[in-house]
């Protein structure tokens, strides 16, 4: 069982969930697959389907009608799964903080459903690529 | 006990998972370097199954449960004996059947049907548009194949591996005529839709529709699903090596056989490479049309023997 564990490390499958993000942290992501930043080195690689997923990256604040979706989406993630929060909104809903549409920040809303959720948080407006992959590796050194 | 250990060992499960995830390996890393990138370390394609089989498996609502876990095995089984067949046909020419080779090639048909049922039982909307495809795919390039089979069958005189590679061995290969050639070329497609690799990746068309029909799969089952397809990658060159380039034989013909390997990867990733995906129709007009035609004119060049 050891080394099925130790695999999981080295191959983590992501899926971008843009949960009514301003799509400034979506861009960042795509860079991570060009050749300067690679995170197929590490073997991640993004995945159309939250049921392949090891990883959800998770940005943006939570609005009301977000907030199902994003409850159905880590539903759907077959577990043990990573939630990775990246971006100041997807942290602690940023500067859309105190707004009447939103309800909360997503590790809030996450833990209601799931109390031992794995969350890793990379704060920036953006956050550089160089600090997703630090963020991405020193969660799973945590796990 | 000797079948068991074909089956299962050498040159079965086992040797042909390894060959075939290293394939894969070599797949995604030249794939990486020929988009100026470092790619994935050599054990990435291990890590990727343990990883899979480490996770839960989710089974949808909808679906036929015993079926949605069975059918993936199902592939898996029917590749590993294609696989075997082929290499026993090497081991020992005098062990085949009569027909072997046609048996082989709708042994590797068993997985896509096995995902057209996972597909369809999973009750996705994304699947299913996978599944309409999957089923037109599986159509179209199945008719050139078959008259090429055909064709390299009636040229040897025999329907058994054994009998295409003796002939090979006493005439020369079926690749240094004009009609090997123009089969080769368009045995590399089929094989290419067959694997369900880039420009007739349809059913999952990553951009498209997520992941099309592997959309529900998860754990284990993809697991089966990813192994069977590594499986399906070294088993259907190692199809096309026995078909017109001679096949294998012992001492130096070992590193001979594993350069021709490699180039037939090389063909495969190139092709992978640097060509957008086609529509379903365009891809049906493409088997039905250039595919079948030249598979036509390559058997007729075979019988003027040019």
């Amino acid at each position: 069982m050891d080394i099925l564990k130790k695999s999981f490390k080295k191959s983590i499958w992501v899926f971008h969930l843009s949960a009514a993000a301003c799509n400034n942290c979506d861009i960042e992501v795509l860079e991570l697959l060009t050749p300067r930043y690679d995170i197929e080195r590490f073997g991640m690689k993004l995945v159309g389907s939250p049921r392949h997923a090891d990883a959800l990256l998770v940005c943006g604040a939570i609005s009301a009608h977000a907030k199902p979706r994003l409850l159905e989406v880590y539903r759907q993630t077959p577990k043990p799964c990573l939630v990775v929060l990246f971006g100041s909104c997807g942290c602690s809903s940023g500067i859309f903080r105190d707004s009447y549409s939103i309800v909360g920040p997503v590790d809030k809303i996450l833990k209601e459903e799931d109390p031992d959720v794995k969350i890793v948080y990379i704060p920036g407006c953006p956050p550089k690529p160089e600090a997703m992959i630090e963020g991405i590796v020193m969660g799973l050194g945590a796990l | 006990m000797k079948l068991v250990i074909y089956y299962l060992i050498y040159p079965g499960f086992v040797f042909a998972s390894i060959i075939g995830l290293l394939s894969t390996w070599f797949d995604r890393k030249l794939s990486a370097r020929i988009q100026w990138r470092q790619g994935p370390p050599w054990y990435q394609s291990f890590a990727d199954i343990g990883k899979l089989l480490y996770k839960e498996v989710i089974i949808p609502k909808e679906a036929n449960r015993s079926g949605f876990i069975v059918a993936p095995l199902f592939g898996l089984a029917a590749v590993t004996l294609a696989v075997t067949i082929l290499g026993v046909g090497m081991i020992n020419p005098t062990a085949g059947f009569i027909g072997d080779i046609i048996v082989v090639w709708y042994l590797f048909a068993i997985p896509a049907i096995s995902l057209i049922y996972i597909g369809s039982t999973s009750g996705n909307p994304l699947s299913s548009v996978g599944v309409s495809r999957e089923i037109k795919l599986l159509l179209s390039y199945d008719l050139p194949m078959v008259i090429l089979i055909v064709m390299v069958a009636s040229k040897v005189g025999g329907f058994t591996i054994g009998s295409i590679t003796e002939w090979q061995r006493i005439n020369g290969s079926l690749i240094g005529h004009w009609y090997g050639v123009i089969g080769f070329i368009i045995a590399i497609f089929c094989i290419q839709a067959k694997l369900g690799r880039v420009p007739f990746d349809l059913a999952e068309a990553e951009t498209e529709l997520g992941s099309g029909i592997l959309m529900e799969m998860s754990g284990a089952v993809l697991a089966a699903y990813v192994l069977s397809q590594a499986i399906a990658l070294f088993g259907l060159s190692y199809f096309l090596i026995i078909l017109f380039w001679g096949g294998v034989s012992g001492g130096i013909g070992i590193l001979w056989a594993i350069l021709k390997y490699l180039l037939i990867m090389v063909f495969l990733i190139l092709l992978k490479n640097t060509n957008p995906r086609l529509r379903i129709d365009q891809a049906m007009k493409f088997f039905w049309g250039w595919m079948t035609g030249g598979a036509i004119l390559a058997g007729i060049l075979a019988y003027l023997g040019v």
